[in-house]
C-alpha cells in the first residue's frame, strides 16, 4: 500500500501527512510540477497555503499539473483525501461538491476539535469503530481561516441523504460557522473525501491523540480490500 | 482592451467581513449605513474580451459562491 502526498509551492503539512501515511504503509512526496502519481494506491493532498492562496483558497492549485493525474486518478476510482487546504483543493477542482468559506468569526482559528462520524462505513472511516464498537468522538486539531463549509440547500440534503457527509463537527464545536455543522465530506461515489481538521497531527500519543490515525488505516483496509 | 471583474459574494450567503466592517463604521460616527458586503476587483488587459466569461467560470470567480460582473473600459480612458 503505497500513498502519494501531494506537494504544492505553499503547503506545510505534507510531511506531516507524510509519516502519518507511513505508519500504515509506504508514502511518499509527488511534487506540483509531475504528472507521474508514482504508482500511488492513494493520493493525500495535505494542508498549507499552496501557491499562496491566491485569488481564492485551492484556486490555482487546482491547474497544478499534478492535479490533472490526480482528477483522472479519482475519476478512475482511486482514494483520494483531502486535508484542509487539500479539502479546499478538491472542492475547487469539483472533485467535492461545495466550498469553503471565510470562517464565521473571521479568525484564523487553531484547536483541538470533537468530530463525530456520521458515517462509519465510508473507504476514510471504517476502521474508525466497529459493529461491536461503534466510533466514538474523534479529538483531532483544526486550524485554518477558511473552513466554513457551504453548498446550497438542495445540495446539503443530497449530502445528508447519500451518506455522503462523514464527519461532523460535535455539538458545541462548530467554530467555523460551517453548514450543518459539516467537518469532512466525501463524492457521491465514496473514493474522494475532503475534511477540514488535521487527522495527520493526530497520530502520536506524543501530541495528546491518535484519533487521526483511523482515516489512513481505513485507506489501508479500503485500498488493501479491494486487491484481495 | 482593458477590463474589470467585479465579484461579489453571492446574496444569502454569510457575509462575515461585510458585517463586520457595517458594524465598525457607525463607531466610526457614520450613520445610515446597511447592506456592507465586501468582493474583490480583477483589472485586466485582453485581446479577446469573448474570454472574460470563461475566464471568470473556471478560475476568476467561484460560480458556486459568487456571482460577477464584467466591465469594458475604453482602452484610451483606461
Amino acid at each position: 500500500m503505497r500513498f502519494g502526498v501531494l506537494q504544492f509551492p505553499g503547503s506545510c503539512d505534507e510531511v506531516d501527512a507524510l509519516q502519518a501515511a507511513r505508519r500504515v504503509g509506504d508514502a511518499a512526496l509527488l511534487w506540483h510540477g509531475e504528472r507521474d502519481l508514482k504508482g500511488a494506491d492513494a493520493i493525500v493532498v495535505p494542508g498549507g497555503f499552496s501557491y499562496g492562496d491566491y485569488l481564492r483558497a485551492g484556486a490555482i492549485a487546482r491547474f497544478a499539473p499534478v492535479m490533472e493525474s490526480v482528477i483522472a486518478f479519482a475519476n478512475d476510482g482511486g482514494l483520494v483525501l483531502g486535508i484542509c487546504n487539500g479539502f479546499q483543493v478538491l472542492c475547487e477542482a469539483r472533485l467535492l461538491p461545495g466550498a469553503l468559506l471565510g470562517n464565521a468569526n473571521l479568525r484564523f482559528t487553531f484547536r483541538q476539535v470533537a468530530l463525530d462520524v456520521v458515517n462509519p462505513d465510508s473507504a476514510f472511516t471504517r476502521a474508525c469503530g466497529s459493529a461491536a464498537h461503534p466510533p466514538q468522538p474523534l479529538s483531532i486539531p483544526a486550524k485554518h481561516s477558511w473552513g466554513r463549509y457551504y453548498a446550497d440547500e438542495r445540495t446539503l440534503d443530497e449530502l445528508e441523504r447519500g451518506g455522503q457527509v462523514v464527519l461532523r463537527y460535535a455539538p458545541g464545536e462548530n467554530f467555523n460557522g460551517s453548514l450543518r455543522d459539516i467537518a469532512g465530506v466525501q463524492n457521491a461515489a465514496g473514493n474522494v473525501f475532503g475534511l477540514m481538521p488535521h487527522p495527520e497531527h493526530a497520530v502520536d500519543p506524543l501530541t495528546g491523540s491518535t484519533d487521526g490515525l483511523c482515516i489512513f488505516e481505513s485507506m489501508r483496509l479500503a485500498v488493501e480490500g479491494a486487491h484481495a | 482592451m482593458r477590463a474589470r471583474v467585479l465579484i461579489r459574494p453571492k446574496a444569502g450567503i454569510l457575509d462575515p467581513q461585510g458585517e463586520a466592517v457595517q458594524r465598525a463604521l457607525p463607531a466610526l460616527g457614520f450613520a445610515g449605513v446597511a447592506n456592507v458586503h465586501v468582493g474583490r476587483l480583477v483589472e485586466l488587459d485582453v485581446d479577446d474580451p469573448e474570454q472574460l466569461q470563461p475566464m471568470c467560470e473556471k478560475l476568476l470567480a467561484n460560480p458556486l459562491v459568487e456571482d460577477y460582473e464584467i466591465q469594458l473600459l475604453d482602452s484610451a480612458a483606461a
